[in-house]
């Protein structure tokens, strides 16, 4: 009895075991919270330290926390160098129709330039162009794709 | 290009008014097709030689369009000809009914061709062989290279007399071709007949280009292009290949359609964040804003009367499809059903309104009646949106995409249509992968 309550014990600590290295894998190939990608593939760089686009859930274009820590980067970076301009390309999935992503990319570009404005960057220094889906930087159908490809990037112009 | 769009000349010799034994309701799935034999064109030894074609096959070519466009039909099933029992020259001059009938043949199509002068000269006779007559014939003149449309033409009035509705094969489809990597398309404008032939580039693929739609009065073009990276609506005249920008906005104007009398184009402009719809009349240049929501307004498009606009918004939360007044009063919601809907496109016919619906990670093309009743979908996939509707209203083309593996590889995007029937589903053949169809207004009309 008490062999078999020891190895019940042990199966579990083994399955909970696996079921937790399980779960940190997933989490890190997924690199993904609820639907908003968090990872770093396909990011680039402005400066050091500053990562040049943000990601946004499925139909949505509000920026979520660590989007707005991206942007305050962006805009400190953009006070420190006041002769540059950028332009903010907005993106879509391939899971939308087509018009609709358009706007929705529209929306998106803007709604990252509307938070760099809040910081003091000048609007007549940000353009923002909408790409709708059309320009997927992961062209592979998958969620992960996806959520990396519902972005908006900033654009040194000069 | 100008002799493709002038109408041919149609003298009509006979119309036979009187009522006919075989008719086709069009109106349910066809699961029964009408067995027709359409017998090669008799062609008259006295032609002349004519540069390029060959004269001596015209007959037997231009019968085959015909076949091949009732089979696409589904409404029809063209019997094999080494079954026919008749010469066609002696055929057309009237049939032996007894013997086509012993093949099961419901109907005939018999005709004659000659060229003279340097114009080709087509006649033909569309026979009820049940009630033992002659139910159409028609004679017309034109160019020899116009050869293929005469067999469009001959198509849609047989089309014509047996469904008592109007054809769609002397049409067009302009869509947008694409080649190249999935992250790295090239987009040009193509035109091509409704059966495929006669590809014809517009653009250069130097700018992605997008959402082509006919006017439906004449052969102009409204499409989206990212001419020298600033997204604007476009008007392209596809005759002479003039093209300006339509209107001058400061930012993004997009999902562009003219009105149903070709007089207006109504599309989207983006600013700070928000879409909403506009009308630009093209002779005036009048601007008139149509919506102004905080939200979402986009892929507008016209009742076939002019007093109503559908429309795609996410006003609700997500995208939903609207019908409100042209004047932009009236708002309302017309889809409530699961999953959200887009592009919504009234039917020439004006009682229906096809759409894209997406649910549960899979796309639809369905219709429904202009107050959201009665929704239908037609077919289910991965990936497919942009439906347009055949001028006649009967017959949806639309395209569709394929899952793309890691590095893009799979994918690609295809013409497909399919019938309001939900019947007759079929893929289009494009020379390259193709997306965003719009089909044009019968050309001989």
């Amino acid at each position: 009895m008490t062999l078999n309550t020891n190895l019940k014990n042990i199966l579990l600590v083994i399955f909970t075991t696996l079921f937790l290295s399980a779960c940190s894998t997933a989490k890190k190939a997924g690199d993904i919270d609820g639907d908003v990608y968090t990872g770093k593939e396909t990011v680039k760089f402005l400066a050091a330290g500053v990562p040049d686009r943000v990601f946004f859930a499925t139909n949505k274009s509000s920026l979520t926390t660590a989007s707005r820590a991206t942007l305050r980067k962006q805009a400190t970076f953009l006070r420190k160098n006041k002769n540059l301009n950028v332009t903010i390309e907005g993106h879509a999935d391939e899971r939308g129709t087509r018009e609709y992503n358009l706007a929705l990319g529209e929306r998106r570009a803007n709604a990252a330039r509307d938070y760099l404005m809040t910081y003091g960057i000048s609007g007549k220094r940000i353009s923002v162009i909408s790409y709708g889906k059309e320009k997927p930087v992961n062209p592979k159908s998958s969620p992960l794709a996806w959520s990396q490809n519902r972005r908006s990037v900033t654009v040194k112009v000069n | 290009m100008k002799k493709l769009i002038y109408i041919l000349f149609i003298n009509i010799l006979i119309l036979s008014k009187s009522h006919a034994l075989i008719e086709i309701d069009i109106t349910r799935g066809n699961l029964d097709p009408l067995p027709i034999a359409v017998s090669p064109l008799h062609v008259d030894i006295k032609s002349e030689e004519h540069n390029d074609i060959k004269i001596k096959n015209l007959g037997e070519d231009i019968s085959k369009i015909i076949e091949q466009n009732f089979k696409n039909t589904g409404l029809f099933n063209p019997l094999k000809r080494d079954a026919f029992v008749q010469k066609p020259d002696i055929a057309h001059l009237k049939p032996r009914f007894e013997d086509w009938r012993l093949i099961k043949a419901q109907a005939l199509v018999t005709g004659k061709l000659l060229i003279k002068d340097g114009k080709l000269k087509v006649e033909f006779r569309l026979w009820d062989l049940a009630a033992a007559k002659e139910m159409t014939a028609l004679a017309f003149t034109t160019t020899p290279s116009n050869w293929r449309r005469v067999a469009h033409i001959i198509s849609d009035k047989i089309y014509e007399r047996l469904t008592g509705e109007e054809g769609y094969f002397d049409t067009r489809i302009i869509y947008v071709s694409e080649t190249g990597p999935k992250n790295q398309r090239i987009k040009k404008l193509a035109i091509m007949d409704q059966d495929g032939f006669n590809t014809k580039y517009l653009t250069l693929g130097n700018e992605l280009v997008l959402t082509p739609r006919f006017n439906p009065t004449n052969q102009m073009v409204t499409y989206m292009s990212y001419f020298r990276n600033m997204p604007r609506v476009y008007l392209l005249d596809i005759e002479t290949g003039t093209q300006e920008v339509v209107g001058n906005f400061p930012g993004m104007t997009f999902a562009p359609r003219f009105s149903p009398d070709g007089k207006k184009i109504i599309m989207s402009f983006a600013k700070d964040g928000n879409s909403d719809i506009y009308t630009m009349d093209l002779e005036t240049r009048v601007v008139e804003r149509i919506t102004e929501h905080s939200s979402i307004d986009t892929s507008p498009s016209f009742s076939p009367d002019g007093k109503f606009i559908a429309f795609n918004s996410d006003r609700s939360g997500l995208q939903q499809i609207y019908v409100m007044r042209s004047d932009g009063s009236n708002v309302k919601r017309v889809t409530f059903g699961k999953g959200i809907y887009g592009t919504p496109v009234w039917s020439p016919r004006g009682d229906l309104i096809a759409f894209t619906k997406m649910h549960k990670g899979r796309f639809y093309i369905g219709v429904m009646r202009t107050d959201g009743s009665g929704e239908r979908l037609l077919t289910e996939n991965y990936y497919q949106e942009a439906p347009s509707w055949s001028p006649n209203g009967r017959v949806l083309v639309f395209y569709r995409e394929t899952k793309a593996g890691d590095r893009g590889e799979g994918f690609s995007a295809k013409l497909w249509s399919i019938d309001i029937t939900g019947y007759n589903e079929r893929k289009l053949s494009t020379k390259t992968d193709a997306s965003d169809p719009s089909w044009s207004s019968l050309l001989s009309k």
